[in-house]
C-alpha cells in the first residue's frame, strides 16, 4: 500500500544511520515500481487503442483492395449472321427478336476457338468452358450487337468478365481443392486459365465498373458495383446539407441568442440533448411509422432516407453551431447594437458571418457522421432492394427506390458468395474515403478560418 | 392546377410584392429614403412575407387533410356488403384509390374523355381490361360500388383541388394587397418582418420537440396496438423468444435483455479499463507532442461507421475467435457470431466514447489539487489514483453510464456479429441476439404491419427507448452535478 499520509517517513536516527540519499530504500523502490506500472499501464492502454485502429485498417485494406480489380478475358467472337440476322437487313427491331439465350452459342464458339488459337489442348465442350465467363457476357454481347448491327458478321473482340470463381482463383481467394464440391467450375478450368494468363488473354486489371457500376443479382458478383447506391447516398445528403443546415442553424440563433430563459427553451434544450443521445435504430422506427405508414412517402426512398438522418444529424449541427455562436465575442454584438443595429440586424450581419467557418464544420461533422449510418436505413426499406437502375432524374432520384453505400456494404456482407466479402470491404474503402475528404475538409476550414479573440 | 403551379405563382407574386413594395415605400416618401422608417428593403420583404407565409400555410394544412376528408367520406359510400369475405375496408379503399388513379391515367393519356370515364359502369364496360390497356395493372375485377367510389373519389378530389387552388390564391393575393396598401413611410416593417424572422426560428427550435413527440407517438400507439393483440405479461417476463408469423408465436423479451446486457457488459469490461488508462496517460503523463498524436488517432476510431465494425466483426473477428476457441482446439464456440465477437467489437468501438469523455473529466479537476498532493510528497501515479481519479469519479461514471447507452442501443455490430438465436445462456462463446437485432429482423421484409410479430418490433424500440433515455438522464445528472462542484 502507498498510503502517504498514514504512514509517516521513516525518520529515527537508528534506521537512517548507513542509508544515503542517493540508495533508495526499499520502500521508495516499491513506490517508483509502482509508479512506473502505473504509467505502463497508461502506455498499453494507448497501444493497445492505436493496435486496434491499425488491424482493423489494415483488415480493411487487405481485404478491400481486391475489389478494384478485376479479371477480364479478351475474347475475339464471330457475330454470325445466320443466327443473330437470318433476314439479313441489319435492322435492329428484327435482330432484338433473339433473346440473350441465343447469343449463349456464339460465345461458345468462340472459346473453343481461343483454346484452338492459343494452343490449349482439352477435351471441354462450349457450354462447360462457358462456366469461366460471368453470365453477363450474352447480354454485353447483345447490346453491342443491337448498338452496332452494322458489325454482324465480323469477328469482334471483346472484354468480358471472367467468372467470380476465376476472378476469386486469380486473386488468390479460390483454391483448385475449393471447386472439389463446387459445380460453378471445376479444377481443370483452372489450369485452362493459367495457359490464357500466360497467352495474355486473360488479365487482371482495374475494375472502374466497382466504382460507377449498379448492383448486380446474387449469381454474378463479378459484375456488382457501388455506383448507384452511391448516388442514392448523394441524393439523401442533399436533403440532409438543405434541411439539416438551415433548421440547426435557426435553432441555435433562436436559443444562443434570442430565448429567453423560461420553461420552453428548458424544454428545447432537455430535448435536444436527449436526442442526440437516442439509439439510431430509434429514428428508423421513427421514419418507418410517421413517413411511410403515415406520411404514405414511398418505402427505400432517399427523401425518405434523408428526411430520417436530418433528424439524427440536427442535434450534432445545433450543438456545434452552439458552440461557434458562443465563440463570437459579445463586443462584437455591443458595438453593432451600438451604432443603431436592431438584435436581428447585429445577429445576422455580424455574428452569423464570423461564426459560419464553425458552422460549417459542425455541418460536415454531421453529414459524415450520416453518410455512414446505417441502423436506420435498413427499417426505411434501403436493404433487400437490389439497385440496378440509375435514376432517372432529379425527381427519381429523391423518390425511386434505391439503396445507400452503408446499405449496400451490408447488403453484400449478407450474401452467402464470399466473392461479395471482397465487394462490402471495397465498398468499404469507398465509404472511408468519402468519410475521410469530409473530415479532411472540416479539418482545413477549422485551420484556416479559426479566429482566436 | 397541379400544387407545383400554385407555388410557383405564390413565389412569383412575393417578388413581384417585394420590388412593388420597395417602391412604393420609397415614392411615399418622396424619393428622399431617409424619411422610412426602415431600409427600403424591409419594406418589400414584408409584402412578400405576407404573400407567402399564410398562403403556403394554408396549402400545407390542406393538402394533409383533404385527402383524410375524401376518404372519410368516400368509405362512407361503401356499403358493408361490398365488402367481400376475409377482406377489410381499408383493403378495398386501397383498390379504389388504384382505380381511380387509373382512370387519371386513362384521361391523361386520351384513352377515355372526362365524361366517359366518370360515367362508365361496370355493367356495361369492362372496366379492369379498359384499365390494363393503358397500363394500369387491377389485381382483381372491378366490383360496381369500388367503381363508383372511384369515380366519387375522383369528382371529389378535383373539387377539393380546385377549391384548394382558388382559396391559396386568394389568401396570396389578399396578403399582398394588405401589406401593399398598409405600406407608407411611416410604416414600421423593420419590426414586422423581424418578428416573422423570431418565429421562424422558434419554429425552427420546436422541430427538436417535434421529433421527440414523433418518436414517442409512433412508439406508444403501436406499443398499444401490439398489446391489445399480446398480453404485456408475457411480453415483459416471458422467457422464450420464437416469433412465427403463423400465429402462435412467444414473444418474450427477457433472453433478447439478456443478450443485450451480456453483450454490453464485455463491451465495457474492453472499453472502460484501456479508455481510462488511455485518458489517465494523455491527460497526466504524456507530453503535449505525444498528445497530439495519439488523441486524434484513437478518435478516429469514434468517426468509423457501424457498418465497418460489424463488417470486422463478421468476417475479421468471428472466424479469428472461431480458429482459437472452435471446434479444432477447445470446443467452446459454434460458429463466428458469438457474445463475444460482437461485444470484443462494440467494445473497440466504445474505447474513444470513454477516453474523450473522461480526459475532459479529467483535465476539469483543479490543478490545485495535484499541486497539493504533490506537495505532500506523493508520486505521480499516487496522486492519480488517491487525488485526481476520486475527484473525476461522478464525471467517469456518468461517461461509463454514456458508454452503456450507446452498446445498448447499437444495432449493426450485433445484426451482423451476435447471431440469429435468441438464448439465456453464460457462455459467452454461444451466439446470442439483442434488441436491436430483433428489431430489424421484425420490421424488414415484407410483414404485415398488424401482426403482433411485426408490431412487437415496436414495443421492443419503446423498451430500447425508455432504457438509454434513463440512462442518459442519469448520465446528465451526475455529470452536471459534479461540474457544479468545480466551476
Amino acid at each position: 500500500m502507498t498510503d502517504v499520509t498514514n504512514t509517516p517517513v521513516p525518520s529515527g536516527p537508528e534506521k537512517s544511520r548507513g542509508s544515503s540519499l542517493y540508495a533508495l530504500d526499499k520502500r521508495t523502490k516499491r513506490r517508483n515500481a509502482a509508479e512506473a506500472r502505473f504509467k505502463a499501464y497508461g502506455i498499453a492502454a494507448v497501444c493497445v487503442g492505436l493496435a486496434f485502429l491499425v488491424i482493423l485498417l489494415v483488415s480493411i485494406v487487405r481485404n478491400g483492395i481486391p475489389a478494384f480489380t478485376q479479371t477480364f478475358v479478351e475474347l475475339p467472337i464471330y457475330l454470325n449472321e445466320e443466327k443473330l440476322d437470318p433476314d439479313g437487313n441489319r435492322d435492329p427491331a428484327a435482330m432484338s427478336k433473339v433473346s440473350t439465350f441465343g447469343y449463349n452459342p456464339l460465345i461458345e464458339d468462340a472459346l473453343v476457338q481461343l483454346m484452338a488459337d492459343n494452343g490449349i489442348e482439352t477435351d471441354m465442350d462450349g457450354p462447360t468452358l462457358r462456366k469461366m465467363l460471368s453470365s453477363s457476357v450474352p447480354a454485353q454481347v447483345r447490346d453491342y450487337t443491337l448498338a452496332n448491327p452494322d458489325q454482324v458478321g465480323e469477328t469482334v473482340t471483346f472484354r468480358v468478365l471472367a467468372s467470380s470463381r476465376v476472378d476469386g482463383y486469380m486473386k488468390g481467394r479460390v483454391q483448385r481443392e475449393d471447386l472439389e464440391r463446387d459445380k460453378n467450375l471445376d479444377a481443370a478450368h483452372l489450369d485452362i486459365v493459367d495457359q490464357l494468363v500466360d497467352a495474355g488473354a486473360v488479365e487482371r486489371t482495374f475494375n472502374w465498373a466497382f466504382i460507377t457500376g449498379a448492383d448486380a443479382s446474387e449469381s454474378r458478383p463479378e459484375q456488382a458495383g457501388i455506383g448507384v447506391s452511391m448516388i442514392g447516398s448523394f441524393f439523401m445528403m442533399i436533403v440532409v446539407l438543405v434541411l439539416a443546415l438551415p433548421i440547426g442553424v435557426a435553432a441555435s440563433i433562436y436559443l444562443e441568442e434570442f430565448a429567453a430563459k423560461n420553461r420552453f427553451t428548458d424544454l428545447i434544450e432537455v430535448n435536444i440533448s436527449n436526442l442526440a443521445a437516442v439509439p439510431s435504430i430509434v429514428f428508423g422506427i421513427l421514419g418507418l411509422a410517421v413517413f411511410i405508414q403515415f406520411g404514405g412517402l414511398p418505402q427505400s426512398a432517399p427523401l425518405v432516407g434523408g428526411l430520417v438522418l436530418t433528424l439524427m444529424t440536427l442535434p450534432t449541427i445545433i450543438i456545434s453551431t452552439r458552440a461557434s455562436l458562443k465563440a463570437v465575442p459579445p463586443s462584437i454584438r455591443d458595438a453593432a447594437l451600438g451604432v443603431g443595429a436592431s438584435k436581428t440586424q447585429a445577429v445576422f450581419h455580424h455574428v452569423l458571418p464570423l461564426a459560419m467557418p464553425g458552422i460549417l464544420t459542425g455541418t460536415i461533422i454531421g453529414l459524415a457522421q450520416a453518410l455512414g449510418e446505417t441502423a436506420p436505413l435498413l427499417l426505411i426499406g434501403m436493404v433487400g432492394y437490389i439497385a440496378t437502375n440509375y435514376p432517372e432524374g432529379i425527381v427519381d432520384g429523391f423518390l425511386a427506390p434505391n439503396s445507400a453505400m452503408p446499405a449496400q456494404i451490408y447488403e453484400w456482407a449478407k450474401r452467402a458468395d464470399p466473392a461479395y466479402y471482397e465487394r462490402a470491404w471495397g465498398g468499404i474503402i469507398v465509404l472511408l474515403l468519402f468519410l475521410m475528404t469530409m473530415n479532411i475538409i472540416a479539418i482545413i476550414l477549422r485551420r484556416r478560418f479559426e479566429r482566436r479573440w | 392546377m397541379p400544387v407545383l403551379w400554385i407555388v410557383a405563382i405564390i413565389l412569383a407574386l412575393a417578388v413581384i410584392g417585394y420590388f412593388m413594395g420597395r417602391y412604393r415605400a420609397i415614392a411615399s416618401a418622396g424619393g428622399d429614403s431617409r424619411k422610412l422608417h426602415s431600409l427600403p428593403n424591409y419594406y418589400g420583404t414584408s409584402v412578400a412575407i405576407f404573400t407567402t407565409v399564410f398562403s403556403l400555410l394554408v396549402l400545407i394544412i390542406w393538402l394533409i387533410v383533404q385527402p383524410l376528408v375524401i376518404e372519410n367520406r368516400v368509405s362512407g359510400t361503401i356499403p358493408a356488403e361490398a365488402i367481400p369475405e376475409g377482406s377489410t375496408l381499408g383493403l378495398v379503399m386501397s383498390d379504389v384509390r388504384r382505380v381511380a388513379n387509373g382512370l387519371d391515367i386513362a384521361v391523361a393519356g386520351g384513352a377515355m374523355t372526362e365524361d366517359y370515364a366518370s360515367s362508365i359502369r361496370t355493367e356495361f364496360t369492362d372496366v379492369r381490361d379498359r384499365l390494363a390497356g393503358v397500363g394500369v395493372a387491377l389485381g382483381s375485377d372491378v366490383g360496381s360500388s369500388t367503381l363508383r367510389a372511384a369515380q366519387l373519389y375522383r369528382t371529389m378530389s378535383a373539387t377539393g383541388a380546385l377549391l384548394m387552388a382558388i382559396v391559396v390564391l386568394a389568401i396570396a393575393l389578399g396578403g399582398f394587397l394588405f401589406a401593399l396598401m398598409r405600406t407608407h413611410k411611416d410604416f414600421r416593417a423593420r419590426n414586422v418582418v423581424e418578428t416573422s424572422i423570431r418565429y421562424l426560428l422558434i419554429g425552427a427550435a420546436s422541430i427538436a420537440i417535434l421529433t421527440t413527440v414523433g418518436i414517442i407517438l409512433s412508439l406508444i400507439f403501436n406499443t398499444i396496438e401490439f398489446f391489445y393483440r399480446y398480453p404485456a405479461w408475457d411480453f415483459f417476463f416471458g422467457t422464450t423468444w420464437a416469433p412465427s408469423f403463423g400465429g402462435g408465436s412467444e414473444l418474450g423479451i427477457i433472453p433478447l435483455l439478456w443478450g443485450t446486457l451480456y453483450i454490453s457488459f464485455i463491451a465495457l469490461v474492453v472499453a472502460v479499463p484501456i479508455g481510462l488508462f488511455a485518458a489517465v496517460y494523455l491527460s497526466e503523463y504524456a507530453t503535449p507532442r505525444i498528445r497530439a498524436f495519439a488523441k486524434p488517432l484513437i478518435e478516429v476510431l469514434a468517426g468509423i461507421p457501424t457498418i465497418v465494425y460489424g463488417l470486422f466483426a463478421l468476417l475479421t473477428v468471428g472466424p479469428l475467435l472461431l480458429s482459437v476457441f472452435g471446434p479444432n482446439s477447445v470446443g467452446w464456440m459454434g460458429a463466428a457470431s458469438s457474445v463475444m465477437t460482437a461485444g470484443l467489437v462494440m467494445g473497440i468501438m466504445l474505447i474513444p466514447f470513454v477516453s474523450s469523455l473522461s480526459d475532459d473529466i479529467i483535465n476539469a479537476v483543479p490543478q490545485a489539487m495535484r499541486d497539493g498532493s504533490l506537495g505532500l510528497g506523493a508520486t505521480h501515479s499516487e496522486t492519480v489514483k488517491q487525488v485526481v481519479l476520486p475527484a473525476a469519479l461522478p464525471g467517469i461514471v456518468g461517461a461509463v453510464l454514456l458508454a452503456a447507452s450507446r452498446a445498448i442501443g447499437e444495432t449493426m455490430i450485433v445484426v451482423m456479429g451476435a447471431g440469429a438465436a435468441a438464448r439465456l445462456s453464460l457462455n459467452p462463446f454461444e451466439a446470442m441476439t439483442t434488441v436491436t437485432a430483433k428489431i430489424v429482423s421484425q420490421l424488414t421484409g415484407d410483414a404485415d404491419f398488424s401482426s403482433p410479430e411485426a408490431l412487437v418490433a415496436f414495443a421492443l424500440g419503446m423498451t430500447l427507448f425508455v432504457i438509454t433515455l434513463g440512462l442518459n438522464i442519469l448520465a446528465l445528472y451526475i455529470v452536471r452535478k459534479y461540474r457544479e462542484q468545480y466551476e
